[in-house]
This record gives C-alpha cells, structure tokens and sequence, in this order.
C-alpha cells in the first residue's frame, strides 16, 4: 500500500508553495491521464516526471530556479485535456508535458501551438507531427517510426507472406493498425485476417479461431497490456502455431509476469524498455521501483525524458523562453555524456519526431531478450 | 420582486460582467457549463417534471454535435446544423421512448441506457462518416452579421443568449395549459389519469423534447471543443448529466442550472488535493444524497421554509409574551 | 463444430462469471428495490482484499481469503446497508442510483490511489491445464469456474426455497408489510441479502481475477454487462440471472466470430432492447404489477 505516496504529495505541495513564495521558480505543467481509462499509463508518466524534477530541483533546479510542476489531469478525455491545457497555459506554463493518449494530443496540441509553448508529448499516433505544428514534440517514436521497422522484420526476420492483425479499437489501437497495414502493404504482405477487439475484452475466443482459421504466417498484437496477456492466454491454450509478433506493449515485463509462460516466444520491436541493456535506464527502473513500488514502463521513461529535455534545452539555451526552446530542440541531439537524465541518445528532427536506438526482442524463459539492436536511423 | 427574480437578475448582470476578468480556461469553463445546463435542462423536463429516467442525453449530446460538425464542415451554416440536431433529437426520442413507455415505469432508464451505448458504437465504428476513434475536427466556429464568434468571449455571449433563449422557451412551456399538466402529472399521476389527461402521451413528449434539449446543447458542443470523439458521449456522460439534475433539485427551474454549476466547479475547488479528488467530490456526493435526496434547491427550499415557520414562530410568541 | 463448441465452451465459463455478478442485482432488487451501480466495483475489490493479505501482509492465500471475507461482508455487506443504503431508501430509486454511482467512484480511485494503478497478476485457484473435447480445447478453469457458479446458484436457490430462513427472505422481497405481520423480523433478513450479495461478489472476485487479473477499472465493464444481464434475464429473479449471464456470454463469442467482431458489445444491447420491449419482466422473470 502506499499511503507514504499521499505524504509525499503533501511534501511536493508544500515544496510548491514555498518555491512560489521565493518567486524564484518556473512553472511546467503536466497534463496527463490521471484518472479513467488511462489511468495506468498516466499514472507511470507522472511519476517519473514528479522523481525527474525532485532531482533536478534537489540538484539546484534549472538555471538556478526551482521547478514548481502542477500536474492537470485530463480523466483520459479529449475534451477535458483541452480544458487543462489552457488552464495550464493561463497559469503561466513555461513548457506543457504530455498527454500520452494521441486523441486528447490532437485536440490541445492547437492551444499551445497558438501560445507559442512547447508541448512535449507521449503520444505516438502519426497525424501529431505530420500537421507541421512547430510547438509539439514527441519522447518516442510514433507509429510512423517504428511500424515500417516492424513491417521489414515480419518480412525480412519472420518470412511472413500473410499476416493477421489483432488490435484493440481505441485511439491507441487504431493508431497502430492503420500504420501497420499500409506498411504491410507496401512490403506485399497480405492482410489475412483484421481482428478489432475491445478494451477491457476479457474473453478471446473467437479471435483466436479467427486467427487459427486465417492461415496466416504471424499474427501482429496491438493490444494494452492486460489485453495483451489474455490474448497471450487464450492463444497457447488453442495451441496456435504462427509467431506472434508485437510492438512495445506485448514483449513489455507487464506482459509477461501477466501472462506467464504464455509469453514465452512473443517477438517484435521495443522502442523504450526499462529493460533495454542499457545501464543508465536499469538504473533508472531501478530508482523508480524504489521509489513507487513497481516497475516503471516505456510511459514512465517517456516521462523522465521530457523533464530532463526541458532541463538541458533550457541550460544550452542560457534563458527561459520557450519560443527559443521550440526553435533549440528541431534538430537537436542530446547525449547521456551531456545530460545522464536523457538516458539515451536521442535526436529530434525538424517535425518533433524522435530517433534513437531501438531493439528487437523474444520472450524466452518469462524474460526479453534482445535479439537485434537495430541502431538510429540518422546514422 | 420576488427575491427569485431578484436573484435571477443579478446572476445574469455577474454572467455578463464575469468573462472580462477571466483567461482562457475561466471563459471556457463558463462556456461548458452553458452547453451542459442546456443538455440537463432539457433532462429536467424528462425526469422532473415526467418522473422518467433517461440515460441517454449524452447521446442525444452527441447526435447534436456530430450532426452539426458535419453539415458544418459541409458548408451549411450553423443554425442549419442547430435545427436539424433538435429535430432529429426530437424524432428518436419519439420512436425510442414510444414503445419503452408502453411497458413499466422504470424500463425507460434500461432502454436508454442500451441506445446510449449503442450510439456510441455507430460513432466509434461508422469512421467514413463520423471519422471513428481519432473524431472531428476542421469546422470552424460560426460567423453572425460579418462578427466571428472564434474570439472565445464572443462565443461565450452567443451560447450565453442561446441559452436564455432556450431557458425561456422551457419556462413558457412548464408555465403553458400543457405544463401544467405535467406538474398535475408529476404530484399524482392516477389522478391526472382519471381527470383526462393522457399520461402516455405526456411523458413520451416531454422524452422528446428534453431529447431535442439534449441536441441543441450538442450542437453548440461542438463549435465549443472545435473537436469532438466518440469518448464525450458516452454512458459516463449521460451519468454526469443526471447527476447535475439531482444535485441541483430535479423539477426546480433552477435545479440542473445550479447543478451543472457544482458537477463542474467542484472538481476545479478540489484540484488541489491532487489524486484524491475525485474520491472527495464522490464522497461529497453520497453524502449530499443521504442529507438532501431533493437536491440542493430542496434543502434550500426545506431550510426556507424552516427558517420562515420559526420566525414566524418567534413573532407569536413574542406577540404573546407582550403586556 | 468443433469451433463453435468451442466458442460455447468459452462463451458458458465467462457468461457464467457475468452470472454471479447480476444474481447480486437480483437479489438486492428484490429485497429492497435497490439497483446498485457499484456491483461492478464489488467484484473488483475483493481481489485487492486478498493481495493486501498475500502481498503486502504476506499471509497465505487461505489466510487472506479468510481475511477478505471479512472485510467484504462487512463493508460491502453491512456498511454498504447502513451507511448508504438505509438513510437513502426512503427517498425512492434515483438517489440510490446516483449514489452507488458515487460509490463506484470511491472504489474504484481508492484502490487507484492507495494501492496501484497497475493491473496486478492474481493466482489462479483452477488449474490451466487444458484438455481437448470434441476437437475443442477447453481449459479446466472454464470448466470449474463455471461449475462452482452453477453450484453457487443452485445452493442459493435451494436455500431461499427449502429453508425457513430462505423462505422468510422471499417472503420480505416480495411483500414486506404481509411478511412483517407474519413475525418475520424484516430488517434481518434484508441484512443477509446484502451479505449474500457481499459473498456472492467475493466469489465471482475470486474467480474472475486470475482472468481479467486485478484491476481498479475492472469493475466498469463487468458491473455493466452484468447489469444487462440481469435485465435479460429478469430483474425479478435468482435464477434468471443465472440465464442472461450464461446468455450474453455465449452471444458475445458468436457474434464475434460470425457477425462482426466491431460490434460484438452490440449484441447484447439489442436483446437488452428487444427483451424489455417484448418481454419486459425478462425472460425468466415473473411480471409486477404497473407501478403507475
């Protein structure tokens, strides 16, 4: 239980308030899905942005002024994460950090782009960088990114001539098998079979033997965690043969303590992983485990990122003028050497879009194991 | 003047000076509240003045905003949207609630509920007309006499006189021959039966109407977010909405104004408490229920009338105790 | 044949979980007309009674079982009664509705905030193993969970109509002044239909949990179907129930796999409207009279 949570938000709070009295202090505000459907994500993404700026602030802020951070809940609905942009916009945000759900992004990415305030995003759907909005900036590859690497290890890794495609219909889902199928497509893979499930769904029967039935080569999963770990379930139970092939989601740790030794075998391309082999982002799971009491997942690296972003862009900068920070991270690159926090080097291209190292990995024996690292595509 | 009046006029002096000394959130906010008070006034005439439960206003919200978003990005002008948005509200709401009223009382509320979920699915799954999960957006908000309403203020005038509008066309009705009857209806519904009056009838065109409330506030909902998705309108909505109604006193006039006002400033009062809000904005809930099942213009009609006995008490007692 | 075995199979055992959620409607109607939006979050909570007990306690999982029992007939039972239930009841339906609304809320953001967003793995009291029937795979926990539900209803229909105490309880649901001038302590037996209620969402908690593994947002989907399932099945009864649970289960998977798979949660929303409009009192639920 983590009543110490409730104290700790009391601590920040009072922090808060004594950092505003000083006067000495810039405001960042955090819009994300506190509550709702999107809870967990939300959740996991706040979290690592509340640890991020208790350490920058330990570590003598930004520039010398202390992080005053609100967090703004959006209850996982667009038209209320428009509503807490602009209250955090008229609160005097210095940059605005999330949302993570892509629907709410695409409503409130407008308030800030007519503030002129930069708004980093955990949003991976692909129509938030393609509307050449200059303000909004993403923390991981968005499906237009890391579908086509997905695309070519289906055709190039799996062999795959059909495949069907599991996904869950909600912004997330959609986003995903839209992106998949055109790059499926491209590459002559033939669509076998198209399985829209809900979320929350706890029976899958029928997809399975929809999938059974396809005669596809590999199957793609889309689906949120829970989902992902039933469908896992349901599939070794009718003993279906075809790889399974996901992205992010299906390999992530979540997955496979859920679904057991049903995971074993599960393939495909992880952007984030707080298991990735990569020292500083153990150690960061590490911190942040310690610190909540559970594992951290690719939203909560997402997270951690966006917090030390504003931090070094602000400090190259040498001022706190987030028309300036808009212009400083379009085609920026940020090393760990430069600022440990970024965990991994990422660059930002003239969209807002990011590249950096990514992996493919199995599940064997209830763990990832990285198969391939597949490096920056700018290289 | 009575004191209502009175009362009346001074929150409208307050709603037309209160914009210039808000930001962007203050007047947005504002502007929400407008939309949903038209969406639980109309709800107000179905359950507080017919006594039947209906949980589909968010879909009515919904096929409002989604009819008028579409003719408007079609090119037709908003009041074309807003026409057709009440009337198709209207119609559905004649042929859901025919035959839902033929059978038992409560079964409106089940049947409502199914077509409010229902609805949902049509507008997440039909994307070549309603753009499916990723919603609309690309219509811009309306233009009257060369002014645009984008300036938010504007906006928030242009629902503000809709809405007052709308409030006087509900007044007229409740206060109408035919009101009346509802309210006979509502006291004793046997009653009103015997003495002639269609209680069928009745109620299913008060489902109707308060229907077309609900689409009218959807499409002024629309212009509002400039974006609308299937998420809005969901069950959760329609529970908000009756929960405005009864926390604001169903079958008061004022009750889903005041209503709307609570369900969307609570949560602004208890942001600071961080996650625990919505536990204490639920909690306050329940307990507002158990102290005053009427609402809170039942407790302030309860304690008035208290409040009037005593003093009046006091006067006779102290008439007595006089030499 | 073999697959539509299959989708029945898998159909029954997770209709079969919905059942035991909508019996508590059913129950809680009858006994003092009270439809509780919560029910959903009562079969979400027990669970996390349980983890506290094996995880943050480090009881064993009987201990914890032991423990959560506890804890759910008294909250979910008895308080539930007094704190929410009673002070409202004669106010009429509605502001108990918006109320077990409100409470849902509280659930569902307490166990949120004070224990985890996450959703958390849950052991599993039935073995997974499967085994293949008739070309159908189908897991032993299918068919456990869906027997030990038929038992669970069977027991419960047996005890309201063999026993005197059962009996004195459907006395009170269905006319409370007659049953009180019978020497029927009235108030008693309204507290056990909501601690039977309380047992009944620990059981399908139990159940339903190494499946949809423990979640704060559990209770939304599964309180919403098994409402439409009681409704489908007649508000009015225990047995029907039992019927529109196993019913929407089995539509859910068939639909899907033949229909469309888009609108698979359709399905059950169109016999929910064709139910009420042909048969409103469900269908195996008997008629009450027109309230107005």
């Amino acid at each position: 239980m983590k009543f110490s949570k409730v104290a700790v938000a009391a601590a920040v709070g009072a922090a808060m308030i004594a950092g505003s009295a000083q006067a000495q202090s810039v405001k960042i505000g955090n819009v994300v899905e506190l509550t709702g459907g999107g809870a967990t994500v939300g959740n996991n993404w706040k979290n690592a942005v509340v640890m991020a700026f208790e350490e920058i602030n330990a570590a003598g802020g930004i520039l010398g002024k202390t992080v005053e951070l609100t967090n703004y809940d959006t209850q996982t609905n667009a038209q209320n994460s428009r509503a807490m942009v602009q209250k955090a916009l008229d609160d005097g945000s210095y940059v605005i950090l999330g949302p993570i759900y892509s629907s709410s992004t695409k409503v409130n990415m407008i308030l800030t782009q007519r503030a002129e305030i930069p708004q980093i995003v955990g949003s991976e759907a692909p129509f938030i960088t393609t509307s050449g909005n200059p303000y909004v900036f993403r923390t991981s590859f968005g499906a237009a990114q890391s579908m086509p690497k997905l695309a070519a290890y289906l055709k190039d890794g799996v062999k795959a001539s059909s495949v069907g495609v599991i996904w869950v219909n909600d912004d997330f889902g959609k986003g995903g098998r839209d992106t998949v199928i055109t790059e499926l497509k491209k590459r002559g893979i033939s669509i076998a079979v198209d399985l829209s499930t809900e979320v929350g769904q706890a029976d899958f029967a029928s997809d399975v033997i929809k999938l059974k039935n396809s005669g596809s080569d590999a199957v793609f999963a889309y689906l949120h965690e829970e989902e992902s770990a039933r469908l896992l379930k349901e599939i070794k139970k009718q003993g279906l043969r075809q790889p399974i092939v996901g992205e992010t989601t299906l390999m992530n740790q979540k997955v496979i303590d859920l679904a057991g030794d049903a995971a074993n075998g599960a393939k495909g391309h992880v952007g984030l992983s707080a298991d990735a082999p990569v020292p500083a982002v153990r150690a960061f799971a590490k911190k942040f485990e310690a610190k909540y009491g559970n594992k951290p997942d690719h939203n909560g690296i997402k997270g951690y990122v966006a917090a030390y972003t504003v931090k070094y862009v602000t400090e190259k900068m040498g001022k706190f003028d987030s028309k300036a920070f808009a212009r400083t991270l379009h085609g920026l690159t940020i090393s760990p050497k430069d600022e440990p926090g970024i965990l991994m080097e990422v660059t930002w291209d003239d969209k807002g879009d990011v590249d950096r190292q990514s992996f493919l990995v199995e599940v064997v024996g209830g763990k990832q194991k990285i198969i391939e690292v597949l490096p920056k595509l700018g290289n | 003047m009575r004191p209502m009046t009175i009362a009346g006029l001074a929150v409208l002096g307050l709603l037309i000076v209160l914009p210039f000394g808000l930001k962007g959130y203050g007047i947005y906010i504002l502007s929400l509240w407008i939309v949903y008070s038209i969406a639980a006034m109309g709800l107000n005439l179905t359950l507080g003045y017919a006594g039947q439960v209906s949980l589909a206003q968010a879909a009515f919200l919904g096929i409002g905003a989604y009819t008028t978003a579409l003719l408007m990005k079609a090119g037709y002008p908003f009041f074309v949207g807003f026409g057709l948005s009440a009337g198709i509200c209207f119609g559905v709401g004649l042929i859901l609630g025919y035959p839902a009223l033929r059978v038992q009382h409560h079964f409106l509320a089940f049947v409502t509920l199914g077509f409010n979920a229902l609805v949902w699915l049509v507008f997440r799954n039909e994307e070549w007309l309603t753009g499916g999960t990723y919603g609309l957006m690309g219509f811009s908000r309306p233009s009257f006499f060369g002014v645009s309403t984008n300036n938010p203020v504007v906006f928030y005038f242009f629902s503000l006189a809709l809405f007052l509008l709308l409030a006087f066309v509900l007044w007229w009705i409740v206060r109408s021959p035919w009101g009346r009857a509802f309210q006979a209806l509502r006291e004793n519904p046997i009653r009103a039966n015997s003495l002639g009056v269609d209680v069928r009838r009745m109620t299913l065109l008060a489902f109707a109407i308060g229907s077309a409330y609900g689409g009218m506030a959807g499409s002024l909902f629309a212009p509002l977010v400039e974006f609308i998705d299937p998420q809005s309108f969901m069950l959760d909505t329609s529970l908000m909405l009756l929960l405005m109604v009864i926390v604001g006193g169903s079958g008061h006039f004022f009750g889903p104004i005041l209503g709307a006002l609570l369900v969307i400033l609570l949560p602004e009062w208890l942001r600071f408490t961080e996650g625990l809000y919505l536990i204490i904005y639920a909690s306050l809930v329940i307990v507002l229920l158990a102290v005053c099942p009427s609402g809170l213009l039942g407790l302030y009609e309860r304690t008035a009338a208290a409040v009037r006995a005593r003093s009046s008490d006091r006067r006779e007692s102290a008439g007595g105790s006089a030499p | 044949m073999a697959e539509f075995f299959q989708l029945l199979v898998s159909g029954l055992a997770t209709g079969s979980i919905y059942a035991l959620a909508a019996v508590g409607f059913t129950l809680l109607w009858q006994a003092s007309k009270v439809i509780n939006f919560a029910q959903g979050e009562f079969v979400m909570l027990p669970a996390f009674f349980i983890l506290i007990g094996t995880q943050v306690l480090g009881w064993n999982f009987i201990v914890a079982l032991l423990f959560a029992l506890i804890c759910t007939l008294v909250l979910l039972g008895y308080f539930f009664k007094r704190v929410i239930i009673d002070p409202m009841l004669p106010h009429g339906v509605l502001p108990i509705v918006i109320a077990t609304i409100a409470l849902g809320i509280v659930m569902r953001d307490s166990v949120k905030e004070f224990y985890s967003a996450e959703a958390q793995p849950f052991p599993a009291v039935f073995s997974e193993e499967t085994v293949s029937v008739f070309g159908a795979v189908i897991s032993v926990q299918d068919i456990a969970i869906l027997i030990t539900s038929l038992a669970a209803i069977t027991l419960l229909q047996v005890f309201l109509t063999r026993t005197r105490t059962g009996r004195c309880m459907q006395a009170t649901a269905q006319n409370r002044a007659v049953a009180e001038i019978l020497g029927v302590n009235v108030k008693r037996m309204i507290l056990y239909t909501f601690l039977i209620n309380a047992a009944l969402a620990l059981m399908a908690s139990v159940l339903i949990s190494p499946i949809y593994l423990a979640k704060f947002s559990n209770g939304q989907s599964i309180g919403l179907i098994a409402f439409i399932a009681a409704i489908v099945g007649g508000f009015n009864q225990v047995r029907g129930a039992l019927v529109g649970g196993l019913l929407i289960g089995v539509i859910d998977n068939l639909s899907a796999a033949y229909i469309s798979a888009e609108y698979r949660t359709a399905f059950p929303l169109i016999l929910l409207i064709i139910i009420i409009l042909v048969r409103p009192q469900g269908l195996l639920g008997t008629a009450e009279e027109r309230t107005v």
